[in-house]
């Protein structure tokens, strides 16, 4: 058997892997076996590509192509790895948009690379077919744009780009740079060389970061899900370019199915794709809802103290725990499991309810209670147990703000409008964890804080949790 | 075969590969949805791949850069990619349920 045709043998088995995994990836039961699964798919890949490379002289004569080829996936093997180990899994969704971005910057290089071969056999007199060229140039694009709009949805999650930016010539600039996209496309066709391709990826540069910029913190998983989709395509566009079905079906596998995952995404937050990219949640209201609260007599918030706070909870019978973001930077999921289970020692029924987008991404809190060890049958989501929360004693909400926000149910001028939220509201009496009154992720003032049910426990969410714990061992 | 029917082949996979990749995640409970992304993110790791053939076959030394990189950021994605999404699994099989006491 030839190399090409055992490594095309190697990547259709490693294709039927990538499928397999995605479907266990799809069932909590199965998940773990699924990514082993993809990444036995995967290891089979590379190893193909390597008999294709090494066995069958790909290798341009003469080049260090293939020592650079080593150096290159053990440099970027090792910073992966110990990237992906060292992170705290609160970071996990900024580590997820750098390393879509790295694979955007890849796609769009080699699609730079690619256009500049194209270039040269084109003044060698051998054009190249226009299926492959067109790939070129949108993975071109579509990988700049991947790995820009990464690098500022991690800056965004990490808090170096804070609020959301809008402006009202924004939407006149996006129209206009797409007009000059179309015009640098039209150049190149005419018969442009790489200048016009560097001006193609400067372009993307801009609308990318044009584009997630405005876009308000809570929705970034959404925009990171989207990006993942289109680092998918960049990467299907490669394939094409390279002739390489490898990479056609790979990328069009996570093209397709991150689509339908960002539109899922979308669906659980009761929202559209066109909404939570163009309305700039956290924008506008913020500073409006920031100078209401400031100094007005209607608003004041109760506070209450950690030894009240310990006897009111220890002789309740229901306890339901609301966490949030706030419990996530803290790192307080092990205190607040610690708290649950000393409550649930002393008769209170337990349990928690997890909102489909508390945290950064959906399933973040899920992550974080299952690292605490948090027993699986105590998780409710939205649907299983909105309902309880009239007949629940307390609702304790750790570091969750808009989650938890009755705004949403009435407010049509309020950014979250629409998205079905907890009703910790309903509860008989509502304990709010948190740092200060300080308006949460979107940007929005909370009127649950001020609810006459609603007593304050001031601090982060970790020391004060402690702190609680202690009282309540105290008792 | 023919250059035609090399193109028309890889459009049919371009087209099947769109539609399973919609069927084979068509129900994800909400838990799942961080994980899932980060699975898809891993798989698209193999743009590595793409990364060393035009590394091998890279003519002057900033187009030699350019697919260094690549491979480089492939590599990052690929492996990083898939150890994220291994940790993040990890959580939901590890959880051991402590037993109340009463």
């Amino acid at each position: 058997m030839s190399p090409k045709t055992l490594s095309d043998l190697a990547y259709l088995t490693s294709a039927v892997l990538f499928i397999v995994g995605l479907k266990f990836l799809s069932h909590p039961k199965r998940a773990r076996r699924g990514n082993q699964l993809a990444a036995i798919g995967m290891a089979l890949a590379v190893a193909a590509s390597f008999v294709f490379l090494w066995g069958g002289g790909q290798i341009r004569p003469g080049s260090h192509a293939g020592i650079l080829i080593v150096v290159g996936i053990v440099v970027g093997g090792v910073a992966g790895t110990l990237g992906a180990r060292l992170v705290g899994m609160t970071e996990m969704p900024q580590m997820v948009a750098l390393l879509n971005g790295c694979g955007g910057g890849a796609a769009a290089l080699i699609s730079t690379v690619e256009f500049a071969n194209f270039v040269g056999d084109r003044a060698a007199g051998r054009p190249a077919d226009p299926l492959a060229f067109g790939a070129t140039l949108f993975g071109g694009v579509i990988g700049s744009l991947s790995f820009w709009g990464s690098l500022v949805a991690f800056g965004k999650l990490s808090g170096f780009l804070e609020r959301p930016i809008t402006s009202g010539v924004q939407k006149a600039l996006n129209a206009v740079l797409f007009l000059a996209l179309l015009g640098v496309v039209g150049w190149i066709g005419t018969g442009a060389g790489t200048t016009a391709f560097y001006v193609l990826l400067a372009l993307a540069f801009a609308f990318s970061v044009l584009m997630v910029i405005p876009i308000g913190g809570a929705d970034m998983p959404v925009v990171i899900s989207l990006l993942n989709s289109f680092t998918g395509l960049a990467v299907a566009a490669t394939g094409f370019s390279l002739r390489e079905p490898a990479l056609i079906i790979s990328g069009t596998l996570v093209g397709a199915s991150g689509t339908l995952l960002t539109l899922l995404m979308c669906k659980a937050m009761n929202r559209s794709i066109t909404n939570v990219l163009f309305a700039g949640v956290g924008g506008s209201p913020a500073p409006a809802a920031g100078g209401a609260r400031v100094g007005g007599p209607a608003k004041s918030a109760r506070e209450i103290g950690a030894e009240d706070l310990a006897m009111l909870l220890a002789n309740v019978h229901s306890v339901i725990v609301i966490p949030g973001y706030g419990m996530a930077v803290a790192q307080a999921q092990h205190v607040t499991r610690e708290l649950a289970d000393l409550l649930a020692a002393k008769g209170v029924d337990v349990k928690y309810a997890v909102h489909p987008v508390a945290g950064r991404m959906p399933g973040h809190m899920n992550v974080l209670l299952a690292e605490a060890n948090v027993p699986y049958e105590q998780l409710y989501d939205l649907e299983q147990i909105n309902s309880e929360f009239e007949r629940c004693d307390v609702a304790l909400v750790i570091g969750a703000n808009d989650v938890v926000n009755p705004a949403a149910r009435y407010d049509k001028t309020s950014p979250i409008y629409g998205m079905p939220i907890l009703d910790a509201d309903k509860a008989q009496n509502i304990i709010v964890v948190k740092r200060s009154l300080n308006p949460g992720f979107a940007g929005i003032d909370n009127e649950i804080y001020y609810n006459p049910k609603t007593y304050m426990f001031f601090g982060d969410a970790k020391s004060a949790l402690t702190k609680l714990v202690e009282a309540v061992k105290a008792l | 075969m023919t250059e035609a029917l090399l193109i028309l082949y890889s459009i049919y996979v371009f087209v099947l590969a769109v539609f399973v990749g919609f069927e084979v995640i068509s129900k994800v409970p909400v838990q799942l949805h961080t994980p899932l992304m980060s699975g898809t993110n891993a798989i698209h790791g193999i743009v590595m791949l793409g990364g060393m053939l035009v590394l091998a076959e890279a003519r002057g030394s900033l187009m030699t850069a350019f697919g260094f990189a690549a491979v480089v950021l492939g590599a990052m994605n690929l492996f990083g990619g898939f150890v994220v999404t291994d940790r993040m699994l990890e959580m939901f099989k590890t959880r051991k349920s402590p037993g109340k006491k009463a």
